[in-house]
């Protein structure tokens, strides 16, 4: 690079002189004018005000001159520089323009052509509906419990206090497993779940326990020998009646909103004492509907949801919880049935058979 | 069960319409199933008449009859063509002007060459019932009556259905007696009103002998004597009406009797023909290899633990479930003993379970009825069939065992602390004294209570908190939330099922939800050998299909039918996949019972457990045709073994298991596109995917080539990383380098890669296959194998001398371990 010219150096540069000058200026502007995008700019820039166009040489050569030329070369050069990079921003500008009002425009392409190359998936809502129903009840602190399907007839009955040849086990349209003394039946509701969690786990007891039951009804459209349900439970110091109302008037607030209540029948459930059926204010009509109109509860104004009631006594003791001491509550609701009413499924076959186009309508919730 | 208003009321004297009533009763936690009217559609009056003349029209291709009919006021000539009535026969008629079911108006109209001026009606057209046979023919009626009123026309009746802990509730007695309290009016109890001693014997006449051998079959027997009987005497009308709207048809007096009371009091009784009767009537168990005919003409091969009722010949009776054919009242029946007992609900349903026999009688029994009502009902019925066939009473001979006392200590408090709301000890005493019990005052918060004879469901205090707080009212409860202990959220394996469900689903599968029921034929279909430990699941003792008698070992075939009924459909296009259980091995015979007194130990727990068969959770997929389709953006992309592979990669990934790929071999897959899923760390076989055997694809009628895979998901969710560790990594710069090898076209490409990796160490950060090539350019039968390798030093540029001694390494390990040249 140049280094101060402190001993005069009498050789003119030729570059700096006027005439040169004027020619690289005018070297640059028709280089940018013939430039017809910002691609072939790029290109004329470099090569007229880049790092080595001639301008840039020039401009390093300053330093050689004697002082008293400095000053009059300097300015020339700053001058004509100034008026390069002027003309080189309008025609960047011009250009910038012309691509975004001409070029980008002639690459218009049709956004609605379809672009699903790989199809949309879709979780079963039966599973989705399970999944959001648990959410509700592990967002108040409870956890989710397992047991299995194929399961000891102690825990789905006896522990439950159904006795033996008792009318409500035989209404249960139990499978039972080979051999007809194994002891093991398919289990018929999700309840054998709390006889699992209350074994297995400490006091207090918060769980949940979706799952999949099984009766031995033919399928049709509103039975099917397969099917699934969510149990609760919850079993601590003084857990009241009206602490299980609070709790199922909850869970229908949340999945279906702050006016749905629900409303108790009495009712008879071997596993509870007292025992209640529970109905949902129908939200279609949210009970306002004088006909039988509603497609979704026929004019009642409450749909049947599902059952509960305190834990009975029996049961406690049958797992070693003193019900002097411990009070429990527990509930249980048909998960098909709740999906049927809740998106308006008139068939339950559809729930079984697998058709795609089923479960596509849900996607990945319920 | 069905109930007839008119008769609740009266026991239960209300104001109420059957709608406020069946309000009540929902409220009162019977489920009221709905409200029917009998003859709903019909308006106007019926009248009776009776057939005076009847001539045959025989020009018609149906008998046709012309008849005349008395109607006590007027004759009218009237058209019918039925032939089941005769002259003399009383008949109900619409005439015209009168509206039927259907609406449909009778009006004076020629047909068949004469004015017929109105109809004569059957069952159905009266909306009565389902008897179409011919039309109907009443018995001990006036021309000119008012029919609607002698058939019940316009009666409100309720259906109801009844749990199993309210055995009361199947009579008209229970029903009114919950009515009367909901209203709140007086109970006219009919059991007070019909007392035991309503017959006196007649002098001279003994009653029939009988005797209790076994009293835990029996606690109570009563027979009561009947000499002189007349069997042709007919059912009264309302009678009739009332059994038929309950849905009982009227078969005989005795039997319409029976039924009548039963209805009304809830106690079955059977009335036995005495003369068949040899010697005294005996409850005892039946003896082994006893045989007995029930009156459905079904001959029952009797187990020791059914109780009976004999007599010198035998077995005559199942006891409280069905009567034998031997000593049933038939049209000449004359003398009656009529037994009225109480079988405990265990024996009923023990008889019922074992002879699959679900009867009236084995309803009420097994739910519990009234241990002091029998000799009650049993009276109620000897007065009927004497007052409507006639007859003496020869009295009764009884026997029963003492009742055991039920006596429950309560505590006045329980009702508030159970339901969270205050109810005081004045209103729990009240509503213990509306269902029926009695009680005696302890101190001042505790009471003995003793329940109702009807009510042997109320065992406990809990039993009786609840018919405090159901009288007290639900809709009363207030609505408080409980404070659960901080919770741990879901537990890593419910994470990751939830996580492995929507990744799937995201790449465009569907989730199914098959049934989990296999068969033979489906394990043939899949090609398993006979000796495949799959084929022995646990089987079921009463499958829904012979052909699916067995829980699923394996999702697949569950998961085929329905990729099945989709192509069926119309839906070729096919990517599904299923979370669930399979069931291994079979159930271990005997179950271990341990009571319900306490709770089972540990031990026993575990021993308990170890009846069950296995009950992994499997991941299946299912891919047939296209995964994309064809679009604008180009032709299809059809679903390949790759694709069911590289799913359960993804799945593996999700988890932060290391899966590795073998060459596998499963006889529901292509022999040369199977692949074992495998976990590297301990070598254990997960599964296997591939493309499905083409039989296979065939049997379930499948795109060709479609693919599959199946693994543990139980072992995999095991096998997922608890928390990551955080890896350390070099930020010099990368070196890469590509590599072909031609190997044997058989040797898999992981092997070699394994083989590279190793050789490459640690500076070897990734290997990456990117080309196959077979043809002319190499050896036949050897491919070149092309990866694309990148090496990086540790905090320091790698020198071109330690490139090329790596290099080396990896050339020479190749060729050494798997015989590949550089190419």
């Amino acid at each position: 690079m140049s280094a101060p010219n402190k001993s005069f150096d009498p050789k003119q540069v030729s570059a700096l002189n006027a005439d040169s000058v004027d020619e690289m200026v005018a070297g640059a502007l028709l280089a940018f004018s013939a430039a017809v995008d910002l691609d072939s700019l790029k290109v004329a820039r470099l090569e007229h005000f880049g790092d080595r166009s001639p301008i840039a040489l020039a401009n390093r050569e300053i330093g050689a001159l004697p002082p008293a030329a400095k000053a009059e070369v300097g300015k020339r050069i700053g001058e004509a520089k100034a008026r390069i990079k002027d003309v080189l921003e309008l025609r960047e500008i011009e250009l910038t323009q012309i691509r975004d009002n001409e070029v980008l425009l002639s690459e218009k392409v049709d956004v609605s052509v379809p672009v699903d190359r790989v199809k949309r998936g879709a979780r079963h809502p039966l599973t989705t509906l399970m999944e959001r129903l648990s959410d509700v009840f592990i967002a108040m602190g409870y956890e989710i419990a397992e047991g299995p399907e194929l399961e000891l007839e102690w825990a789905n009955f006896d522990a439950l206090n159904f006795p033996k040849d008792h009318p409500a086990r035989l209404m249960q349209d139990t499978f039972f497993v080979e051999s007809p003394d194994s002891g093991v039946v398919l289990r018929t509701h999700t309840s054998p779940i709390q006889v699992r969690a209350m074994l297995e786990r400490d006091l207090p007891i918060y769980v949940v326990a979706p799952g999949r039951v099984f009766r031995t009804d033919e399928l049709d459209a509103t039975h099917t020998p397969v099917f699934h349900q969510i149990e609760g439970l919850a079993v601590d110091l003084g857990l009241t009646m009206a602490d299980l109302r609070g709790t199922l008037n909850h869970l229908a607030h949340v999945m279906f909103g702050p006016e749905i209540d629900i409303r108790w029948r009495p009712s008879f459930f071997p596993f509870t004492e007292p025992s209640a059926e529970v109905d949902l204010r129908c939200f279609v009509c949210l009970g306002n509907s004088n006909t039988t109109e509603c497609r979704a509860c026929g004019g009642e104004g409450w749909i049947e949801w599902g059952g509960c009631g305190m834990v009975n006594p029996k049961v406690l003791r049958a797992v070693g919880i003193d019900p002097e001491v411990y009070s429990g509550f527990a509930f249980g609701m048909g998960i098909e049935r709740t999906l049927m009413f809740r998106s308006g499924v008139a068939d339950m076959r559809d729930m079984v058979e697998g058709d795609i186009r089923f479960t596509a309508a849900f996607g990945m919730e319920a | 069960m069905k109930l007839p208003i008119s008769w609740i009321k009266e026991f239960a004297p209300v104001q109420a319409s059957a709608r406020e009533i069946a309000e009540a009763l929902i409220n009162a936690g019977l489920e009221v199933e709905g409200i029917e009217t009998l003859g709903a559609g019909v308006t106007g009056t019926l009248v009776i008449g009776r057939v005076l003349e009847i001539e045959e029209l025989t020009e018609f291709k149906k008998p046709i009859r012309w008849c005349q009919v008395d109607l006590g006021t007027q004759i009218r000539g009237i058209v019918c063509g039925a032939t089941n009535f005769a002259v003399g026969d009383f008949v109900v008629v619409a005439e015209p002007g009168v509206t039927l079911p259907g609406d449909f108006t009778i009006t004076s109209r020629e047909t068949y060459g004469h004015v017929s001026d109105g109809m004569i009606c059957s069952e159905r057209e009266m909306g009565l019932g389902q008897d179409h046979a011919g039309i109907m023919i009443l018995e001990g009626v006036t021309p000119g009556q008012n029919a609607n009123e002698l058939l019940g026309i316009g009666e409100e009746i309720l259906d109801i259905a009844v749990t199993p802990d309210r055995g009361y509730a199947l009579s008209i007695r229970g029903v009114a007696r919950e009515v009367a309290t909901a209203f709140e009016v007086e109970f006219r109890d009919p059991a007070i009103s019909w007392s035991p001693d309503l017959v006196a014997p007649s002098i001279g006449f003994e009653p029939h002998d009988c005797v209790i051998d076994d009293f835990s079959a029996c606690e109570l027997l009563t027979l009561r004597t009947i000499h002189g009987f007349n069997p042709d005497a007919p059912t009264p009308r309302y009678m009739v009406a009332r059994l038929q709207a309950c849905g009982i048809r009227s078969i005989s007096l005795a039997v319409d009797i029976t039924n009548y009371v039963m209805m009304e009091l809830g106690q079955p009784t059977h009335a036995f023909d005495l003369a068949k009767l040899n010697g005294p009537l005996r409850v005892r168990r039946a003896s082994p290899g006893e045989k007995l005919e029930t009156l459905d003409h079904v001959v029952r091969n009797l187990s020791p633990l059914d109780s009976v009722i004999a007599d010198s010949s035998g077995p005559i009776g199942l006891a409280g479930t069905m009567g034998g054919l031997t000593t049933e009242i038939d049209e000449f029946t004359t003398g009656i003993a009529l037994e009225a007992a109480f079988f405990p609900a265990s024996t009923v349903a023990g008889n019922s379970r074992r002879h699959k026999i679900s009867s009236e009688a084995s309803r009420r029994f097994e739910r519990g009825i009234d241990r002091e009502i029998a000799p009650i009902a049993s009276a109620r019925a000897c007065a009927l069939l004497i007052e409507h066939g006639g007859g003496s009473y020869a009295g009764m001979c009884a026997v029963e065992s003492p009742m055991s006392d039920n006596v429950i200590e309560f505590d006045l408090e329980l009702p508030t602390r159970t339901a969270g709301m205050v109810i005081d000890h004045e209103t729990v005493i009240d509503k213990l004294e509306a269902i029926g019990a009695n009680y005696a005052r302890t101190d001042s918060q505790f009471i003995a209570v003793t329940p109702p004879s009807w009510r042997p469901d109320l065992t406990q205090p809990a039993d009786l908190v609840e018919e405090v707080v159901r009288l007290v009212g639900y809709e009363k409860l207030p609505s408080t939330l409980p404070t659960a202990p901080a919770g741990r959220g879901l537990t890593q394996e419910q994470r990751l099922r939830r996580r492995i469900g929507n990744l799937l689903a995201g790449r465009g599968m569907h989730e199914i939800r098959a049934y989990p029921f296999i068969g033979a034929t489906d394990f043939d279909a899949m090609r398993f050998p006979a000796n495949d430990s799959r084929r022995k699941s646990p089987t079921l003792v009463n499958p829904l299909s012979e052909l699916a008698p067995q829980m699923r070992s394996t999702l697949l075939p569950g998961m085929l039918s329905i990729a099945m009924r989709n192509v069926g459909r119309g839906e070729n296009d096919l990517a599904l996949f299923e979370l669930g259980s399979v069931f291994l091995g079979e159930a271990a015979s005997g179950g271990f019972d341990p009571g319900v007194e306490t709770r089972p130990t540990e031990l026993i727990w575990k021993q308990m457990q170890s009846a069950l068969p296995t009950q992994p959770e499997h991941l299946g997929v299912v891919m047939s045709g296209a995964l994309e389709s064809a679009g604008v953006w180009g032709s299809p992309r059809i679903a390949t073994w790759r694709d069911s592979i590289d799913a359960v990669l993804v799945v593996a990934n999700e988890l932060g298991v290391n899966v590795e790929v073998r060459t596998g071999s499963d006889p529901s897959f292509h022999p040369g596109r199977c692949a074992e899923m495998v976990l590297a760390d301990t070598l254990k076989v997960v599964g296997f995917a591939g493309e499905l055997h083409p039989t296979v694809v065939e049997h379930w009628n499948l795109p060709k080539r479609s693919c599959a895979a199946e693994v543990d998901l139980s072992a995999l969710l095991k096998a997922a990383v608890t928390s990551a560790t955080a890896p350390v990594f070099s930020n010099s710069p990368v070196a890469k380098e590509d590599l072909a090898f031609v190997v044997d076209r058989a040797c898999p490409v992981a092997e070699v890669q394994a083989c590279i990796r190793a050789a490459g160490g640690e500076l070897l950060e990734s290997v990456r296959l990117f080309d196959v090539y077979e043809g002319d350019q190499i050896p036949p039968s050897h491919k070149s194998l092309a990866f694309a390798l990148r090496f990086r030093g540790e905090g320091q540029t790698l020198s071109p001398q330690e490139l090329q001694n790596l290099r080396t390494q990896i050339v020479t390990a190749v060729a050494e371990q798997v015989g590949g040249t550089l190419r």
